[in-house]
């Protein structure tokens, strides 16, 4: 049973992929970007996933994935047009399929409402091109539902070796050229007819032609076989099901047709046989057989089955008389197993296969531990942190720069960069994962918000860290539903602003200087400032009279607390806001920025780095303190003059930057590294983005410079350290703070309320 | 010991396949589609060949049609696995130079059974 | 190993015995992975005072406590003998910063009095037993106990 549980996991898992496949296929032919192919692709998917489920005795899942698959049969054979509203029916049925699957993964109960709903619209669509044959759909079902059905069944074992013993049956065998055609073999099935009981076999060799005539592939040979069993009529049958159309096969059961018993007299029947077996002959063309001298060759066979019946048949002699043997030798074998064609060989199914152009050739993968993976991206980081170390203790050691010891740390740094790169690489994922399940989304928020709205993907095998995909998919599904609950207008409201009722939302990927952008950008209303800003003003976010940018209020839906919506919408209204978007993409050391335009519609931008595992940091110094900046939260580094500094209370101080004074955050101090503030003008500011898009001014006492550090957790052995996002191992062997920007700069803004940027507006 | 080459672009089937046909005493040499199959069918001679005929870059009707272009594997029998079970799709099987067929979802002593009938 | 250990045919018990300032005191070997010498800690903002900071320990980042502190004495001052010493309870890694480790004893339960009634208040949380040898007194803490607050509970 571990075994049938093993091939349970392997269908799930297949499953999954199929549901992928599936999804992808549908949504090209929704984009009308599909081919025949990819048809087929969506058809066998389904196909697939009944089959499957069949063996598990799936039946819910089984009936749903047939009705499903006869609608994409219509579709593949071009019976069925993908209308919108069909490819619509056919998304949902996708959905509901991958319901399905789950519900019996997880054995729990599906949603048979939807079930139903969605079967009925698949009936509906069956139902409109009734004309067409329904062929594959009834009589196949019933050999998928329910226990293991094989098709047609005739008779169970039980039939075939039944206890009322001795039936007599006399059959008739004469197959035509398909039946070799086709591989098979009236030896073999000969060999099966006995293997049921035990009976003689005569073999009728009176339409061999002469040798020259004779065609290696046509049937001259038939065959007379008694039998005597205890299996039915059917149990025959069936070893002839599957030459029935390649062979005259008569079967008679002598104990109904003969009122006395068998005769003895084998020579008698057998004689009968030939008699009907040269009658059916003698209208064959074969004209000129005077010559021959076997008309009616016959042999007479008396087989007992039960010992080693395979090799008494597998001799040659079995099929005819030792002077036809050594004369005819292919008529044993009218299968022809010698060479006649020549032209045809194994090159042309490579040939075949490509013509099918169906895509990439299957990729060459492995499966490996992510344990494994992950140990040689930590040895690669040591690799790292020892050559810098190297490198910098031979520059102590005042070694001349252009001695070979240090050219030979230069080309070892770029090799370890490159190893570093190549080991990071096998983490990289294509987001495609993720984008895959926002079509699915489109359309249950559209269902909820009776919106209309068409999505399109683009860049989806941009390849970005593991990690950062996982964690990707929960801003970006609320990005997408805030897009479509606040961004894209209802379709009336769309035709009144002469705009097509079908929203669009595009959601792209690409790789932009070494980090991972993602655009999702809709064609909907846009951010109505005036309103953004009365509700922020509503809200005490920002004073009544605060000047702000259009830039600035665009941010301000990214605050805390920030919803457009007077009544919260079901969706998008949990509580769950932009700024949780906007920190979690933080905490990935991502950037989100929004540009709108009024009626014209919204595009949010996330910039994320493509691994977690190293980042270009800004090297920092305070007091006895190396800390690591975060390279992306940085917008300017500036050297302040003492006039532009400004003291406020309490030692802290505020920054003149372009007009506008900035609060200074001094990092000492804010970590509680030190408690005497330190003197603005003494360091170097280091402009970093805020939560409101503003900027925020952090202070130190240096700046040592930048450099790519390899990111170690402090979590794993410690715990979350407020203001610190982790920690990195410098060149000198010690350990360095990694700060966590928008930790700071909140927790600023929360300790000193009256620093709100939007408070000291410079005239 | 026959040697069995099953061709089915479900991974799920092909285990289900593997382990019958093991635990009924035949090899078993697996291919994913058309295309692999025709490529294990050159390094292999096996005695009967079990495919499914829905599946990417090459189907099973295309697999049969181009096995039986080689006289060399003329011989070899074909059992078409299929969830399809209606004439005309047999025929169709057929057509291409099947040999005969086994319904899915298949009974571990019908699939044996099946084999028999076919396998010299 | 350990002269006493030699007429006890009971379960024995290693320990390594340290110091801190004139205490000693001792853990279950089998909770330390490895004893390094001192290395300055990269502090650790907003943390309680017994947390020394961070070090390098091999590439994975070490929290190192204070055990002078943690125990309610006075601070470690770090020398040329202090040492740390890596523990591992649960999953978590980290380090005790203690004046000096002294040796390895090898005890039985019997050499060990429980409930002890001595020191201050607050080590007498982390100590478990104590025993005496020799001439010595050294009380045995559960590595366990002296994760920081707040973070035993993920161990």
């Amino acid at each position: 049973m571990t075994g049938m549980e093993e091939i349970r996991q392997t269908f799930f898992e297949e499953c999954a992929e199929q549901l992928d496949e599936l999804e992808t296929g549908l949504l090209a032919i929704q984009d009308g970007s599909a081919d025949s192919e990819t048809v087929n692709a969506v058809f066998r998917a389904v196909h697939s996933v009944k089959g499957g489920a069949g063996a598990f005795n799936l039946d819910t899942l089984v009936g749903f994935a047939h009705t499903f698959e006869s609608v994409l049969d219509l579709v593949r054979s071009d019976r069925l047009e993908t209308s919108e509203q069909v490819v619509s029916v056919l998304l949902r049925s996708s959905d509901v399929l991958a319901d399905l699957v789950t519900a019996a993964r997880d054995e729990t109960a599906h949603n048979a409402a939807a079930v139903a709903e969605v079967s009925m619209a698949l009936e509906a669509l069956l139902g409109d091109t009734s004309s067409g044959s329904g062929s594959s759909a009834e009589d196949e079902l019933d050999g998928l539902m329910g226990d293991f059905g094989f098709e047609p069944v005739q008779v169970s074992l039980d039939d075939l070796i039944g206890p009322q013993g001795d039936n007599r049956f006399r059959i008739l065998f004469k197959p035509n050229r398909d039946l070799y055609a086709r591989a098979n073999e009236s030896m073999v099935l000969i060999r099966e007819v006995l293997s049921l009981g035990s009976g003689e076999v005569v073999c009728d060799m009176s339409r061999l032609p002469d040798l020259d005539a004779l065609d290696s592939e046509e049937a001259y040979l038939s065959w007379g076989i008694t039998l005597e069993t205890n299996a039915s009529r059917g149990a025959i049958e069936e070893i002839f099901e599957f030459v029935d159309e390649e062979c005259e096969l008569t079967i008679e059961d002598l104990n109904e047709t003969e009122d006395e018993p068998a005769s003895e007299d084998v020579d008698r029947e057998v004689s009968e046989l030939l008699a009907m077996l040269s009658a059916g002959a003698s209208d064959g063309s074969n004209s000129d057989d005077d010559e021959t001298d076997f008309d009616f060759a016959s042999v007479g066979m008396g087989i007992e089955t039960d010992p080693e019946p395979e090799e008494d048949f597998d001799e040659p002699g079995f099929a005819a008389p030792a002077a036809i043997e050594t004369k005819h030798e292919p008529v044993a074998a009218p299968a022809a197993r010698k060479p006649v064609e020549a032209e045809a060989g194994p090159k042309d199914a490579g040939e075949a296969g490509d013509d099918k152009k169906a895509g990439a050739p299957p990729s060459t993968t492995i499966r490996v531990d992510l344990e494994r993976v992950d140990r040689l991206i930590d040895l690669v980081g040591e690799l790292v942190i020892h050559q810098v170390m190297l490198s910098q203790s031979a520059q102590k050691a005042g070694i001349n720069s252009s001695s070979e010891v240090i050219l030979g740390f230069e080309d070892l740094e770029m090799l370890t960069r490159q190893i570093q790169d190549s080991v990071m690489a096998i983490r990289a994922q294509a987001v495609k994962s993720v984008f895959q399940k926002l079509p699915r989304l489109v359309r249950e928020v559209c269902a909820a918000t009776g919106k209309d709205v068409r999505l399109t993907t683009e860049g989806e095998y941009t390849e970005v860290d593991k990690t950062v995909i996982e964690r990707l998919s929960d801003p970006l599904t609320h990005m997408i539903r805030n897009a479509i609950d606040h961004g894209i207008e209802s379709p009336e409201d769309r035709i009144k602003a002469g705009k097509p009722p079908v929203g669009n939302i595009c959601v792209s990927a690409a790789h932009r200087s070494g980090r991972i952008v993602i655009e999702i950008s809709d064609d909907g209303a846009g951010i109505d400032r005036q309103r953004v800003r009365a509700i922020a003003v509503n809200k005490g976010l920002i004073p009544a009279g605060a000047n702000l940018s259009d830039d600035e209020i665009d941010n301000l839906i990214f605050l805390p607390g920030f919803s457009t919506r007077e009544k919260a919408s079901e969706l998008s209204g949990r509580g769950v806001g932009m700024d949780v978007v906007k920190r979690s993409i933080q905490a990935l050391g991502g950037r989100v920025s929004i540009s709108s335009q009024l009626g014209k519609g919204s595009t949010f931008v996330l910039s994320l780095p493509l691994t977690l595992a190293v980042l270009d940091g800004m090297i920092v110094s305070t007091g006895d303190n190396t800390l690591v900046l975060p390279l992306t939260a940085v917008l300017e580094t500036l050297k302040p003059n003492s006039g532009d500094i400004r003291e406020v209370l309490d030692g802290a101080s505020v920054i003149r930057v372009r007009e506008r004074f900035i609060p200074v955050i001094d990092v000492a101090r804010q970590l509680g590294f030190t408690t005497t503030p330190s003197d603005a003008r003494e360091g170097v500011i280091v402009l970093v983005e805020s939560e409101t898009g503003a900027g925020q001014a952090l202070l130190f006492d240096a700046i040592q410079g930048q450099r790519q550090v390899v990111i170690k957790s402090l979590e794993a052995n410690y715990g979350r350290i407020e203001g610190v996002s982790a920690a990195t191992i410098l060149g000198d062997g010690r350990v360095a703070l990694i700060l966590d920007v928008d930790a700071l700069t909140t927790s600023n803004r929360l300790d000193a309320p009256s620093y709100n940027p939007f408070s000291v507006a410079a005239e | 010991m026959k040697t069995i080459l099953t061709i089915d672009d479900s991974r799920t089937m092909r285990e289900m396949l593997r382990r019958t046909l093991q635990d009924a005493g035949f090899g078993v040499i697996q291919a994913e589609d058309g295309v692999d199959g025709v490529e294990k069918l050159a390094g292999s001679q096996p005695n009967v060949i079990i495919t499914d005929v829905n599946m990417p870059r090459m189907d099973g009707l295309t697999f049969i049609e181009t096995v039986r272009k080689d006289p060399a594997n003329r011989g070899i029998p074909i059992l078409v696995l299929t969830t399809e079970s209606d004439a005309e799709k047999k025929a169709r099987a057929k057509n291409a130079g099947a040999t005969g067929w086994i319904v899915k979802p298949f009974d571990p002593e019908k699939l044996v059974a099946a084999i028999n009938r076919v396998a010299a | 190993m350990n002269d006493h250990a030699q007429n006890d045919s009971h379960f024995k018990r290693e320990l390594i015995a340290f110091r801190i300032a004139d205490q000693e005191f001792c853990v279950d070997i089998k909770s330390v992975r490895e004893i390094r010498g001192y290395v300055p800690a990269t502090p650790l903002p907003k943390t309680p005072s017994y947390v020394a900071g961070v070090i390098n320990l091999r590439g994975t980042v070490l929290p190192v406590m204070d055990l002078g502190l943690r125990m309610g004495l006075k601070a470690i001052t770090p020398t040329p003998r202090s040492v740390i010493m890596v523990v591992k309870i649960g999953s978590q890694l980290f380090g005790l910063l203690v004046d000096a480790v002294s040796d390895i004893v090898s005890v039985t339960e019997e050499d060990i009095q429980v409930n002890p009634d001595v020191t201050n208040d607050r080590s007498r949380s982390f100590v478990s037993g104590l025993m005496a040898l020799d001439q010595r007194m050294i009380a045995i803490i559960e590595a366990s106990s002296i994760l920081p607050e707040g973070l035993a509970e993920a161990a």
